[in-house]
């Protein structure tokens, strides 16, 4: 089988969660060999995020150019079809730089393209059996890809668990040489922070999030004072940002803030992965939807299927009870 | 009163001055109506000249009884005193100008004994008129009364304009008033026959404390209030369509023009038929040219009074929207739209110069504002050709763009399944005792149960569908509904200026019913009945489900067992649409009074002037900037005249009756109930009931036994429902 | 600024219920309403905004068949100057670059200064407009949340990245973007215009039209297929709590503060 490659995101000397799950996706497309990590960027912050994979990875290419100090897909598309070899499959995690770069990389490389892959469903001769869901998840879909020419190949952010085994010290690669120049289309000229808003729900031990079935606007006032009463914060769906009920700084989800609480109650959402993809740490999920095939349920720890809107309210009011009786 | 010696009034000079302010001031006058008049000829035609007998009458009951006036009592009173007076010295306006020319005129039919018994008239309506202005005045500058209050955005006050109005008026009363005291003082002191004034009027009291004013001074005085007279009555005249008083010219054309069909909505263009409809490329009023000559007679006509506004929900509730300041703002923007003096300015858009989005998005169509205007003027036609306007120009709020998109393509707001809108009628229980037939082409039944999107989609609400089932079935209708072949009656679609939408629906829609066979229709939905019978043609005709209930009560087919909970008091709800539009109050009225144990008690603002919940169809997607709901307000109300169960006979008023019982935080102490589903509840299977109709439907027809609130027993409270969302 | 904009039309998500079919091997069309993808209204949207600021004409265009031509139509009752169907039995079977390798002979008979694509369409794939920019040799940004033209030969735009903030770039003409949803507020587009577009004539473009080796598209040329659709057997999922409402509240508000929650 062809080589593989884990194309790796990093920000700050960190490795990007997606880095390990790249290795387990790699590792079950083809369980006899090791993936290749690769990385590019510039300066001490691309050499410490290199030495973090090195206890994950047998093989990290690197590409170092000042010109990559700031991750442009663009160029980086650039310089990775000047090093990679024919007929690879190339790992990139499917989240805005991944859906930025594999694409046009594919074309690039000549090979097949196939993103968003959440399961490997085996591999017969040259064709790659991948799971992939469509219609906003509401069905799965079985695809075939032919990689007889290699391919590229878009994982879904925590579709893949990451696996502790036996640490290896990897080697890292100086590839810049092989790399060259690289200038393209597209100039980065800065990065504009969201607005904070007036609560950061990043720092909330608990979190009341809620989605579209909150209905309108009016009745956030339902989820802020079950919040209040537990001393969380009111998060949200990216419906409920479109729909101008809540601002962005409130939005959870992968293009929205990340999140680490210990408790999350997802009320009225869905379940959408790009929401999901906002939730780390594994907090404890309690979930309160009335649709019982909601795909949360899927991924909640403890579910509910009620009314939200009368659900929360009594809520409230037991929180208050047992505060007053407490507070005698 | 005429041809006094003492006095050489009519002196060469004076006559010409007399011949000359009459002359300019018409002139003036008739410059500033024709300015006036020129855009009436350039606008958008209307079609208002039909049937003219039934719009004498309107203008006999509304403009000569002013009819709509005693709504609001001493303001009411007020005006029909100035109007009543106003017309009375007409005749003496007019006679009082000619006699600056020909001293001794009298105006024909007017000499001897009308002459005497007008004279008597007319000097007490002098002074009625007085003391009506001097109470006008002071109650509009001392006790300011709430409703002509004006908004910051909207400008200056207008108190001064009302009291600089009323002032004129009393100069020219005082004016010539005193010109006949004056006289009559002179007389009394040469020891002539004194002319009558009659006793206790305003110029008879001047006259008796002239008595003793020396005669040289009456002479100056007589001259004197005479020109003052003269020059404010063309002042007077010049100033009248200047301003909110061009109502007292054009009032009298207004009412005769005024809208003849209820809850009708104009045609997209008068004179073009549907048919020739493509042939208009911009539906709706974008700019002042596209108004109607009708409408802008209405901006001209507004009184400023504020009744309307007074009475508008969306104002009520903090909304953008005032029908009086929309009416004054057109006027304004007609007024420097043809400028007395200067050039004309034209096409600039409407919204987002004198109008906002909001405003025109904001109104509910409940009708409160055209059911209130003691002029007649119409407010829905002209929101309606805004909003036709805006969705010309793709000009839509996001929240609305989608169940838009779900009505063309599914034929509902909700994006539901065709197929599964007869869904309601599967209900596991109501399917065993009830089965309701779809009309598939085959004739088969009577009567139509046009359901409509709410009722069929809705999880709530589609308990009063079943409800409605089970009466018609329980007096023996011959019934079926139309299924998956029903589309949204499209009643607000049409409200929301998406007219080619609307027709679209129509047109679906009375195919199906014509295919059905049927003879006649009801519906439980008051916005479907309006479409049925006002927007839709050649269909059967329509009833609602509570003039069905009405009528078989009277005849006995329904009878009433008594409420179990004695202690609930009750109170109606009009539903805009079927109250107001249609002006059905009585039948769901006299349904609720003959159900045994029923208390029920009136809301302040009920029937014709009952406040609307918040509106239907489009309306609960749309996202308004208000202060509080409607549905809030009017559920306070109910709670204010002491009632604790609001009943309605309208799905949208349920949804936002029971959204509001929430937000207000009256749950346990306030619920509402269908008037379909109460008398469901409530109908007697009793003895009288033979075998054979045992047989049928009706005794197992069982009211829906289900949890709810403590308040009522036996009320199906199925909490889960449909609102703006998927 | 010509634009052109690529177009897709797609089952309505909102107005539909995607279910599988008896057979197990598709999904249920039957009953389905279609529309625009979504971000590709968007897009359309967008490109009018451009033109009504700095001139030019909007060229909508989509891949498909008759059935598609209806979106085609749609989008120019909205503004677009002009609609083009490519079509040829040849394309049928195409995977992503096969599309995208249909749309760049489209494009290179033509002169475009930027092509608009909507960042995804129903199967989540978001891949025509990078492998379009690709084969062009044109740049490419996807997720574009904003545009400011700065003169004829660049744009300024602005990325939607991680935690809601914004990646600003800037861009050579003539380029690909892909376009987020939210960047505006689409026009709506009223039954009238649709009618009065109904008769208009739309262009077609096939193999030959386009120059294209047919081998190089369509079925046999695709590396990437569906095989299947399937719903997959669910997990063990949440623990359902089935009480009453109450205990329910109880029971939560027990997990919430076992579980380090309550202050």
């Amino acid at each position: 089988m062809a080589r593989i490659f884990a194309y790796i995101a990093h920000k700050g000397g960190v490795v990007d969660d997606s880095a390990f799950e790249l290795a387990a996706a790699a590792r079950k497309i083809d369980p006899t060999a090791s993936p290749t990590a690769i990385l590019a960027g510039w300066g001490a912050d691309l050499d410490a995020a290199c030495k973090n994979l090195s206890a994950s990875y047998p093989e990290i290419w690197k590409i170092a150019n000042e010109g990559l100090a700031y991750p442009n897909a663009e160029l980086i598309r650039k310089g990775l079809t000047k090093v990679l070899p024919n007929n690879s499959i190339v790992l990139v995690a499917h989240e805005h730089f991944g859906i930025d770069l594999a694409p046009g990389l594919s074309i690039k490389l000549n090979s097949a393209f196939v993103s968003d892959v959440l399961d490997i469903a085996g591999v017969e001769n040259a064709s790659l059996n991948v799971v992939r869901q469509e219609f906003g998840g509401q069905v799965s879909a079985h695809v075939q890809c032919d990689i007889s020419s290699g391919a590229v190949i878009t994982i879904r952010p925590g579709a893949f668990k990451m696996q502790n085994g036996a640490p290896i010290h990897g080697t890292v690669i100086d590839k810049s040489a092989d790399v060259g120049a690289l200038t393209a289309g597209r100039r980065y000229l800065e990065t504009v922070v969201a607005e904070a808003g007036d609560v950061d729900i990043t720092k909330h031990n608990i979190l009341v999030s809620i989605g579209r079935g909150i209905q309108e606007k009016e009745n956030v006032a339902i989820a802020q004072e079950l919040a209040d009463a537990l001393g969380a914060a009111v998060g949200c769906s990216r419906p409920v940002v479109d729909a101008k009920w809540m601002e962005k700084s409130r939005q959870v989800g992968s293009s929205g803030k990340t999140v680490k609480p210990k408790v999350y109650l997802a009320c009225g959402i869905s379940g959408a992965f790009q929401h999901l993809a906002g939730i780390k740490g594994s907090p404890f999920l309690i979930a309160i939807n009335k649709n019982p095939k909601a795909p949360i349920f899927q991924v909640a720890d403890v579910g509910i299927v009620d009314d939200l809107l009368e659900f929360l309210p009594e809520l409230t009011a037991k929180v208050h009870e047992m505060r007053t009786v407490a507070a005698k | 009163m005429v041809g006094i010696q003492f006095v050489t009034l009519w002196s060469v000079a004076a006559r010409i001055v007399f011949v000359l302010i009459p002359l300019v001031g018409i002139a003036c006058f008739s410059y500033i109506v024709a300015n006036r008049f020129v855009p009436l000829l350039r606008a958008q035609r209307d079609l208002r000249f039909d049937r003219p007998l039934l719009r004498l009458w309107r203008v006999l009951k509304f403009w000569l009884a002013q009819w709509k006036q005693p709504r609001y009592l001493l303001a009411g009173v007020l005006h029909i005193v100035l109007f009543a007076g106003f017309l009375v010295l007409l005749v003496h306006s007019f006679s009082l100008v000619m006699i600056g020319i020909f001293e001794h005129f009298v105006m024909p039919g007017f000499s001897g004994r009308v002459g005497d018994v007008y004279s008597v008239l007319k000097d007490y309506a002098a002074t009625l008129v007085f003391l009506s202005v001097v109470i006008a005045a002071i109650r509009r500058a001392v006790f300011k009364p709430a409703r002509y209050a004006v908004p910051e955005k909207y400008g200056k006050d207008h108190t001064a304009e009302a009291v600089f109005i009323l002032s004129l008026i009393a100069t020219l009363i005082v004016a010539d008033s005193l010109f006949e005291a004056s006289e009559a003082a002179a007389q009394a002191q040469l020891g002539q026959p004194v002319d009558f004034l009659a006793a206790l009027s305003l110029p008879w009291f001047l006259k008796n404390v002239l008595l003793s004013v020396p005669l040289r001074a009456l002479r100056s005085l007589h001259f004197g209030a005479y020109l003052v007279h003269e020059v404010t009555f063309f002042a007077f005249l010049c100033v009248l369509p200047l301003g909110k008083h061009f109502h007292v010219i054009t009032s009298l054309l207004n009412v005769y023009f005024a809208k003849l069909d209820r809850g009708t909505l104009k045609p997209v263009r008068w004179g073009v038929s549907e048919d020739h409809l493509d042939q208009v490329k911009s539906f709706g009023v974008k700019t002042f040219e596209d108004f109607t000559w009708k409408h802008i007679l209405d901006f001209y006509s507004c009184a400023d009074c504020g009744r309307c506004s007074d009475n508008c929900p969306a104002n009520a509730v903090g909304r953008p929207l005032s029908p009086r300041f929309l009416t004054l703002k057109a006027r304004d923007c007609a007024f420097q739209h043809s400028p007395i003096f200067g050039a004309p300015s034209n096409g600039t858009p409407l919204v987002g110069s004198i109008y906002s989005e909001d405003e025109i998005w904001s109104c509910t169509t409940c009708g409160a504002c055209e059911e209130e205007c003691p002029l007649l003027q119409e407010y829905i036609d002209k929101i309606v050709d805004l909003r036709r306007g805006l969705i010309d120009d793709g000009n839509v709020p996001q929240s609305l763009q989608k169940p838009l998109k779900a009505l063309e393509s599914r034929g509902n707001p909700y994006g539901k399944m065709e197929k599964k809108k007869g869904d309601w009628t599967k209900a596991k229980e109501f399917q065993q005792t009830c089965n309701v037939r779809v009309l598939n082409g085959n004739g088969g039944a009577d009567t139509l149960y046009f359901v409509d999107s709410i009722t069929a989609y809705d999880d709530r609400m589609q308990s009063i569908g079943r409800a409605t089932a089970k009466i018609l079935n329980h007096v023996g209708e011959n019934f079926g509904i139309l299924g998956a072949a029903e589309k949204d009656s499209g009643h607000e679609v049409r409200r929301f200026g998406e007219e080619t939408l609307f027709m679209a629906l129509r047109d679906h829609n009375v195919e199906a019913i014509k295919a059905s066979g049927v003879k006649r229709i009801v519906t439980a939905d008051p916005h479907a009945f309006n479409a049925l019978k006002h927007d839709y043609k050649d269909v059967p005709p329509v009833e609602h489900i509570s003039q069905v209930i009405a009528r078989e009560v009277k005849s006995g087919k329904i009878k009433f067992d008594p409420l179990e909970k004695a202690d609930n008091v009750y109170t109606y709800h009009d539903p805009c649409y079927l109250g107001r539009h249609n002006k059905i109050y009585d039948d769901p009225r006299d349904v609720l009074d003959a159900i045994p144990g029923l208390k029920r008690v009136e809301m302040s603002r009920s029937r014709d002037r009952s406040f609307c919940c918040g509106g239907g169809g489009l309306m609960l997607f749309y996202e308004p900037k208000e202060d509080e709901r409607m549905g809030v307000k009017r559920v306070r109300m109910a709670a204010e005249a002491g009632a604790n169960v609001i009943v309605t006979a309208c799905p949208f008023c349920m949804v936002n009756i029971e959204d509001a019982i929430k937000v207000a935080g009256m749950e346990g102490k306030m619920t509402a109930i269908d008037l379909a589903e109460l008398v469901d509840q409530q109908i007697a299977h009793g003895a009288d009931v033979t075998a054979k109709s045992l047989l049928n439907n009706s005794l197992s027809c069982h009211p829906e036994q289900s949890e709810g609130s403590a308040v009522l027993a036996g009320t199906a409270t199925d909490s889960s429902s449909l609102r703006a969302s998927e | 600024m010509e634009i052109l904009v690529c177009v897709r039309r797609v089952p309505d998500t909102s107005e539909n219920e995607i279910e599988l079919n008896s057979a197990g091997n598709d999904i249920e069309r039957d009953d389905l309403v279609y529309s625009i993808n979504e971000p590709d209204n968007y897009a359309v949207e967008e490109a009018l905004q451009i033109v009504a600021r700095v001139g030019g004409n909007v060229t909508v265009a989509t891949v498909g068949g008759e059935d598609d031509e209806e979106i085609l139509r749609r989008e120019m009752a909205m503004g677009a100057n002009h609609g083009v169907l490519i079509t040829d039995e040849a394309f049928g079977g195409s995977d992503g670059k096969g599309i995208a390798t249909i749309l760049r002979a489209f494009v290179q008979k033509g002169s475009y200064d930027l092509i608009l694509t909507g960042v995804q369409a129903e199967d989540g794939g978001a891949q025509v407009g990078g492998m379009l920019a690709a084969l062009l040799d044109y740049p490419f940004a996807s997720l574009v949340n904003s545009i400011e033209v700065l003169d004829g030969k660049k744009l300024k735009i602005g990325r939607e990245i991680e935690g809601g903030n914004k990646e600003i770039s800037e861009i050579d003409l003539p380029c690909v973007l892909s376009i987020q949803t939210g960047i505006n507020e689409p026009r709506y587009v009223g039954m009238k215009g649709i009618r009065q577009v109904a008769s208009i004539s739309i262009p077609t473009f096939g193999v030959s039209k386009l120059g294209l080796d047919p081998s190089a598209v369509g079925e046999a040329a695709a590396k990437v297929k569906r095989v299947d659709y399937f719903i997959p057997a669910l997990g063990k999922g949440a623990e359902i709590l089935h009480g009453s409402r109450e205990e329910n509240i109880d029971k939560v508000l027990e997990l919430v503060a076992a579980k380090g929650g309550l202050k």
